[in-house]
C-alpha cells in the first residue's frame, strides 16, 4: 500500500468551553469533524428559534407547529421534544410598532421556557439598542443562577449587556459583520470591559445560503483557523443563526413549479446553511424549521462520530 | 512544485537562448514560476526532460471530461480554504440513466435530466454530465444506450461498468467524445487503464479509502493513463469530509502525486445523497454522480455549489445603465438599485412580475446591495444623480422616481438634487408589485 503522508495539522490554539447545564458549547482543537486533529467529539448545539410576535413570522414555517407558536412556552418545550438542545427566543414584538412585549413580559417568557424545558435559552431582542437592553436586563437578573446567553452586543452597545451577563453569570453573544477583524475587536471590546473569555459568543453573521454564504464561510474558516493558530481573543465558540434562509425568495417562492416543493426546499435551503455553519466552524447553531434542525443534528452528530 | 535552481541544475547550461530567454537560468525561473514549459527548451535531454515533468506538474492535475464548448474540467487546485485562492473548477454533478432504458422512455429520462435546471441571478444552474449505468450486464445493450444518449445530450458522458468488455464495446462507439470511463477497481484497473491511454478518456478510479487510490493510481500511471478522477469510496459523510481532506492536504501541502487528482463521489439519490453532494461540494469533490435528484433539492445543492466557487473578493455585477423593463414610456415610474446581481436580478425579477411597466436605473456601486453599498458611502445621492444625468432617464419620463425602503433616509437630499418627486419603495422586492399597483392606481 502506498504510504499517504501525515496532514494532521498541529494547532497551538483551542475554543473555549462555556457548560449550560449538561449542554456544552465549544471544545474544538483542531478544524470541525476532523478526528485525526479535533480530539475532541462534539456535535454543534442545534437551537430551536421561538419568537414572541408572529407578525413578521413566515406562515409556512409556523404552519409546522401545530399551532403551539402561538404560545412560546409550549413552543419551546415542542422543540426540546423534536430534539433540540437550546431555546433561542427573538422578543421582535418588543419594538414600537409591533406588539410591544415588556421587559416584564419577557421574564415571564423566559422563564416559563425555562421551567418547562430545563434547557438553557439564548435571548435576542428586537434590533432596537435601548429596547434590547432593559429586556437583557430584567431577564439577565431575573435568570441568576441559569446560564443564558444574552445578546447581542454591538461595537457601538456593549456595556450594558455586558454588565448584567457578568453580575448573572450569563454569557455574552458578541455580534459583528462579515468581518475578522470586527470579530475580534469585538471579543477585545468585552474582555476589556471586564467579560471573561469563557463567557464570550460570537456571532460573525451567518449570511445564508444565496445571500452572501460565500462570504461567511470564508469569514467564518478565516476565524477558526486564527483562533486554532493562536489568536486568543478569538478562541470563543461562534454561534450561525441560519434562519436567515426563510428570507431568500429561491428558497420560499411558491410562484414557480419547476422549482419544485416549496416546504422541501426551504428545508434544504436551512439545512444547507447549516452544514456550511458547521464545516466552517460553528459551535451552536440557531434554526426555524424543524426538518431543517433535524437534519443539522443527524448529520452533525455523524460527522461528529457521535451517532 | 521545484524551485528555480532544482531547474537550472537540469537545463544544459549554455545560455543559448533559443528558448527566447537571455540566460538558462532565467529560463528555469520561469519554469518555477509555471509561466513556460519544459518543451520550450529544444537542447534539454530527455533524461532531464522527465525529471522536470514529473516536478513541474500541477499539484492535483486538471481533467477534462467531453469535448468542445460543453467539456468540463475538473481539480487543478491548488489550496485548502478559498481565501487563499479561489477554487477553480466547481464540483460536476451527473445524473444516471441505466442502460436497461431504451425507446421512448430512455428519450424522457435524458430530456428530465436537461430540463433540471434553473436561472439565478442571471446564471444557468444544471446538470452537467450524465452517467450511463451497465445495469443490463450486456456489452452491446450498453454501448447502445451510451449512442443513443449521446445523439441527445450533448454535454459529457460518464461510462460506468465494471466489466472491462462492455467498456470497450462502449468506447468503441462514443470513445472520440472523450468520456469518463468510470470502474477501474483493483480487478481491473490494468485493463481499464490500458483503455484509457487507446481512447484517450479519463479514467475513474474506485478504491476503498486513500491509500488504496493511490496505489491504483500508481498503477493506471504504469500502464500509461493520466487523466484520472478518483472515487476514495466514502460511504459516509464523515468519511467523506475527512478523506477528502487527507488526499487534498497530501496533494497540495506535500506534494503527494499519486492523490493530485480530482476527487469524486457516486451517491443515490434522497436526503443522505443530497447531504453527501454538499460535503463533497464544500469540501473538495469534483464530481459526484446521482441516481436522482429532485428540483427542490437541486436548486439548494446548486446555489451551494455556486457560493463556494465564487470569488469573494468579486461579487458578480451587472454594468450601470437604465435597464428598460416591459416597455416604459413618457409617464412611467423610475426605480433605482445597486449593480450587485442578486441585487439586480431580485429587483428586476419583482418588477416583471407587476406587469407594470418601469425604468429601472442601474448604479455602479461596485456589486455591493443596497444597504451594504450605503453603509460604505458607494450609494450616495450625488451618484445616483449622476447616473440619471448620464442615461437622460428623467427627460425619458415625468413619472415619479422610486427609492429602495432601506435607504428612505436619502430622499430628501436626492429630491433637492434632481427636482423631481421622490416616493419611498418598499423595503423588500417582494412587495414591489402590490406596491406598483397602488401606485399606478392612483
Ligand atoms: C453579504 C453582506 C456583505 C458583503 C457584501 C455583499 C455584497 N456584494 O453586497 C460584505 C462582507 C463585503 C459586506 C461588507 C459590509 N457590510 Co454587509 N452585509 C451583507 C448581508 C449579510 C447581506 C447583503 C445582501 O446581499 N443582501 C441581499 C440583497 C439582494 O439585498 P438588497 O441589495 O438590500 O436588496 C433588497 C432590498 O433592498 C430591495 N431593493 C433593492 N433595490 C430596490 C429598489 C427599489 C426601488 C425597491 C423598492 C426595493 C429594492 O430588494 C432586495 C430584495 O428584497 C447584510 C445583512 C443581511 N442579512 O441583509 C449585511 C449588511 C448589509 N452589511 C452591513 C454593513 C454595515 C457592512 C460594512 C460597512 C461592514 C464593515 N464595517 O465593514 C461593509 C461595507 C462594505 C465595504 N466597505 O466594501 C449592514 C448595513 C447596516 C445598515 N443598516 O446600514 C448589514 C445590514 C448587516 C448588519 N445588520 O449590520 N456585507
Ligand atoms: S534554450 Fe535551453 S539551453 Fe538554451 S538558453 Fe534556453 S534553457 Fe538554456
Amino acid at each position: 500500500m502506498a504510504d499517504v503522508p501525515s496532514v494532521k495539522e498541529k494547532y497551538t490554539g483551542k475554543i473555549e468551553e462555556i457548560a449550560f447545564g449538561n449542554c456544552v458549547a465549544g471544545g474544538a482543537d483542531g478544524m470541525p469533524f476532523l478526528s485525526f486533529e479535533n480530539t475532541l467529539k462534539r456535535r454543534p448545539i442545534i437551537a430551536g428559534e421561538v419568537v414572541d410576535d408572529l407578525a413578521d413570522y413566515p406562515e409556512m414555517a409556523a404552519e409546522m407547529f401545530d399551532g403551539r407558536q402561538k404560545d412560546p412556552v409550549e413552543w419551546a418545550n415542542m422543540w426540546k421534544e423534536i430534539g433540540a438542545d437550546m431555546i433561542c427566543i427573538k422578543f421582535l414584538g418588543a419594538a414600537p410598532d409591533k406588539k410591544g412585549t415588556t421587559p416584564e413580559e419577557a421574564v415571564s417568557i423566559v422563564r416559563g421556557i425555562s421551567d418547562k424545558t430545563g434547557l438553557p435559552v439564548m435571548v435576542l431582542g428586537c434590533g432596537i439598542a435601548d429596547i434590547d437592553n432593559r429586556i437583557a436586563e430584567a431577564v439577565g437578573d431575573a435568570m441568576k443562577g441559569t446560564k443564558m446567553i444574552l445578546g447581542r452586543t454591538e461595537e457601538h452597545e456593549y456595556k450594558k449587556i455586558s454588565a448584567v451577563s457578568m453580575s448573572n453569570g450569563h454569557a455574552v453573544l458578541a455580534f459583528s459583520n462579515l468581518d475578522i477583524n470586527l470579530a475580534k475587536q469585538m471579543n477585545i471590546l468585552l474582555t476589556d470591559f471586564g467579560v471573561e473569555r469563557s463567557s464570550i459568543t460570537m456571532d460573525p453573521l451567518m449570511a445564508a445560503l444565496g445571500m452572501g454564504l460565500d462570504y461567511s464561510y470564508s469569514v467564518n474558516e478565516r476565524i477558526r483557523l486564527a483562533a486554532l493558530s493562536g489568536d486568543k481573543m478569538l478562541q470563543v465558540p461562534m454561534v450561525c443563526d441560519c434562519t436567515g434562509a426563510w428570507d431568500v425568495a429561491d428558497a420560499v417562492s411558491t410562484d414557480d413549479p419547476s422549482l419544485g416543493d416549496a416546504k422541501h426546499r426551504v428545508a434544504w435551503w436551512e439545512a444547507l446553511t447549516a452544514l456550511a455553519a458547521m464545516l466552517s466552524g460553528a459551535d451552536i447553531l440557531v434554526m426555524r424549521g424543524p426538518g431543517a434542525a433535524d437534519m443539522a443534528r443527524v448529520y452533525s452528530e455523524e460527522l461528529a462520530g457521535v451517532s | 512544485m521545484a524551485t528555480a535552481i532544482e531547474f537550472f541544475k537540469l537545463l544544459p547550461k549554455t545560455n543559448c537562448k533559443d528558448c527566447g530567454q537571455p540566460t538558462c537560468l532565467a529560463f528555469a525561473m520561469l519554469l518555477a514560476n509555471q509561466k513556460a514549459k519544459i518543451e520550450d527548451c529544444p537542447h534539454i535531454s530527455e533524461e532531464s526532460k522527465n525529471a522536470l515533468s514529473e516536478s513541474a506538474a500541477p499539484l492535483m492535475r486538471t481533467v477534462s471530461v467531453g469535448v468542445g464548448k460543453t467539456a468540463v474540467e475538473m481539480g487543478g487546485e491548488t489550496v485548502l480554504y478559498r481565501h487563499e485562492r479561489r477554487f477553480v473548477n466547481q464540483t460536476a454533478y451527473a445524473l444516471t440513466v441505466c442502460d436497461d432504458l431504451e425507446g421512448e422512455p430512455l428519450k424522457d429520462r435524458v430530456d428530465a435530466i436537461s430540463a433540471l435546471g434553473f436561472e439565478r441571478v442571471g446564471m444557468v444552474f444544471a446538470t452537467d454530465m450524465i452517467s450511463i449505468k451497465n445495469v443490463s450486464g450486456d456489452p452491446v445493450r450498453f454501448a447502445g444506450t451510451a449512442k443513443a444518449v449521446s445523439s441527445i445530450w450533448n454535454k459529457p458522458l460518464i461510462l460506468e461498468s465494471g466489466d472491462a468488455v462492455a467498456m470497450e464495446k462502449a468506447l468503441d462507439s462514443i470513445g472520440k467524445l472523450r468520456p469518463l470511463i468510470y470502474g477501474a477497481d483493483a480487478g481491473n484497473i490494468e485493463k481499464m487503464a490500458a483503455l484509457s491511454k487507446k481512447h484517450g478518456c479519463p479514467l475513474g478510479i474506485k478504491a476503498d479509502n486513500p491509500e488504496s487510490a493511490a496505489d491504483l493510481a500508481v498503477k493506471a500511471r504504469a500502464v500509461g493513463a493520466e487523466d484520472l478522477v478518483l472515487d476514495l469510496g466514502c460511504p459516509n459523510l464523515k468519511r467523506c469530509l475527512e478523506d477528502h481532506t487527507v488526499a487534498r492536504r497530501a496533494a497540495v501541502k506535500k506534494k503527494f502525486k499519486p492523490l493530485g487528482y480530482p476527487l469524486m463521489n457516486r451517491v443515490g439519490c434522497g436526503e443522505y445523497a443530497v447531504a453527501m453532494a454538499a460535503v463533497s461540494t464544500m469540501k473538495y469533490g469534483s464530481l459526484v454522480i446521482f441516481d436522482n435528484l429532485e428540483s427542490y433539492e437541486a436548486l439548494p445543492l446548486m446555489t451551494l455549489r455556486q457560493n463556494i466557487y465564487t470569488d469573494p473578493q468579486v461579487p458578480i455585477q451587472v454594468k450601470q445603465a437604465l435597464y428598460p423593463i416591459g416597455n416604459p414610456g413618457e409617464h412611467s415610474p423610475v426605480m433605482f438599485t445597486t449593480n450587485f446581481s442578486l441585487t439586480y436580478f431580485t429587483v428586476r425579477a419583482d418588477i416583471e412580475k407587476s406587469r407594470i411597466p418601469v425604468w429601472l436605473q442601474i448604479i455602479n456601486t461596485e456589486g455591493l446591495s443596497v444597504l451594504t453599498a450605503y453603509a460604505a458611502g458607494k450609494f450616495e445621492p450625488e451618484k445616483i444623480s449622476e447616473a440619471f444625468e448620464e442615461s437622460g432617464v428623467l427627460s425619458k419620463t415625468d413619472g415619479p422616481v422610486i427609492v429602495p425602503g432601506l435607504v428612505a433616509r436619502m430622499s430628501g437630499r436626492l429630491e433637492e438634487m434632481i427636482g423631481r418627486k421622490v416616493i419611498v419603495g418598499t423595503n423588500e422586492s417582494k412587495q414591489i408589485p402590490k406596491h406598483l399597483k397602488e401606485l399606478t392606481s392612483e
